[in-house]
């Protein structure tokens, strides 16, 4: 939970005041943390998020109608940003059948097996967390942080990169670039 | 022994060496502390890893890695990180041996109903849905009843995790498989009877012959 967080990007739109986001992510970490600063922000409008059990903020904001939450199962959401990502149309998954997750989801039966078809995802803006930046913008990712950075990267018109290290070009070798420059439009460093 | 233990010695028993296992948060997660003397298990975790270790002396915690539920965490030699596309490509696509899941309700479907219970508690399923689709064996690991309600109920009135029939349950009184037939009361926690487990069961129980005391290992 709040793992993989641009936490310097985040500060910054807590600091900026933004509000009427709508925020896509496996959780919104905790009070006081990651996501969760967001949320204490009154920031968010909607949230597409798999948990939200740790942060009894989010909760108290979706009884109460401030925050209108879609709870995806994790691989769903996975899968939902992958195909926006990478120009599927859609997702066919088992998870989900016959759970109120189905509801009002067109099912497809293949081979006499029954799937839900998920509709992709997409945003105006990927806010990444990467271990390691070069300055052309390629990304490298660490352990449990990397989860649904590399294709959130992929699933957004700008991408603003948030990197541990920033290194000369040249210094990542080509085989251990997980997310390619060319699709990263901003970069700064964890670090002021 | 107090019932949390009982029910992670109990759910330890039933991994093999080799198994790629996930533990969901809780009291599943305690399952690593009783694994018996020889079994090698990988444990995946659904945030990108399979090779999880808990801390401890030996086991330094690393920047960057955190188990499922956000606690700091090491990891084994051999270990190997993923991003959630690969991490669920591991679960639903029929790589996963075990997951072991805490329950609100398991019914006599053997259906679950793990994670929400609507206008008072709405944690999200997080990967408990896909886990319970997708892996080769489900064990649900939790107490028997909660504030003396039964937790093996009839049918499944919380929203359900997935239809998919659970392959056992072990809890502190239990272990239970559901079946073709109906829930089969397989083995009873020492000190207990049968009817110390039908009166705390608001479910069918099929009761064999055979039922066992459940082997407690440590």
């Amino acid at each position: 939970m709040g793992g993989g967080s641009p936490h310097r990007l985040i500060d910054e739109l807590v600091r900026q005041g933004k509000k009427d986001l709508t925020i896509i992510a496996n959780d919104t970490a905790r009070p006081g943390f990651g996501i969760g600063k967001l949320v204490d922000a009154g920031a968010l409008k909607r949230l597409i998020a798999s948990h939200i059990g740790l942060n009894p903020e989010t909760q108290k904001r979706m009884i109460a109608e401030e925050i209108e939450v879609e709870l995806v199962p994790q691989g769903t959401l996975a899968e939902r940003i992958r195909a926006g990502g990478t120009g599927l149309g859609g997702v066919l998954t088992a998870t989900g059948v016959g759970t109120v997750v189905a509801d009002g989801k067109p099912t497809l039966e293949l081979d006499g097996e029954t799937y839900l078809v998920e509709t992709p995802l997409k945003a105006d803006f990927a806010l990444i967390h990467a271990l390691r930046a070069d300055l052309f913008g390629n990304l490298q990712y660490q352990l449990t942080a990397r989860n649904f950075n590399p294709s959130m990267a992929l699933a957004a018109t700008t991408v603003v990169a948030e990197a541990a290290e920033i290194v000369p070009v040249g210094m990542i070798p080509p085989d251990h670039v997980e997310t390619v420059g060319v699709i990263v439009d901003h970069l700064i460093s964890r670090e002021a | 022994m107090d019932s949390k233990a009982l029910i992670a010695q109990r759910v330890a028993q039933e991994l093999v060496s080799g198994d790629l296992v996930n533990l969901g948060i809780g009291l599943p997660t305690l399952v690593t502390t009783y694994l018996p003397e020889g079994i090698r298990v990988f444990f995946q975790s659904e945030n990108g890893l399979i090779g999880m270790q808990a801390l401890s002396e030996k086991a330094a915690a690393f920047e960057d890695l955190t188990d499922a539920g956000g606690t700091p965490a090491s990891f084994i030699p051999g270990a190997a990180a993923f991003d959630s596309v690969a991490s669920f490509g591991f679960i639903r696509g029929g790589h996963l041996d075990v997951t072991v899941l805490g329950g609100l309700q398991v019914d006599e479907g053997g259906q679950l109903a793990n994670w929400m219970v609507p206008g008072k508690m709405v944690p999200g399923m997080g990967g408990a849905m896909d886990l319970v689709t997708g892996a080769k064996k489900v064990i649900v690991a939790m107490t028997h009843t909660a504030k003396g309600a039964p937790k093996i109920i009839k049918k499944c009135n919380l929203p359900l995790t997935s239809v998919r029939r659970v392959d056992l349950i072990v809890t502190d009184l239990a272990v239970i498989e559901p079946t073709d037939d109906g829930l089969v009361l397989r083995e009873v926690a020492p000190e207990m009877s049968i009817d110390d487990v039908t009166a705390a069961t608001e479910a069918k129980l099929l009761i064999p012959d055979d039922v066992k005391q459940m082997p407690v290992w440590i």
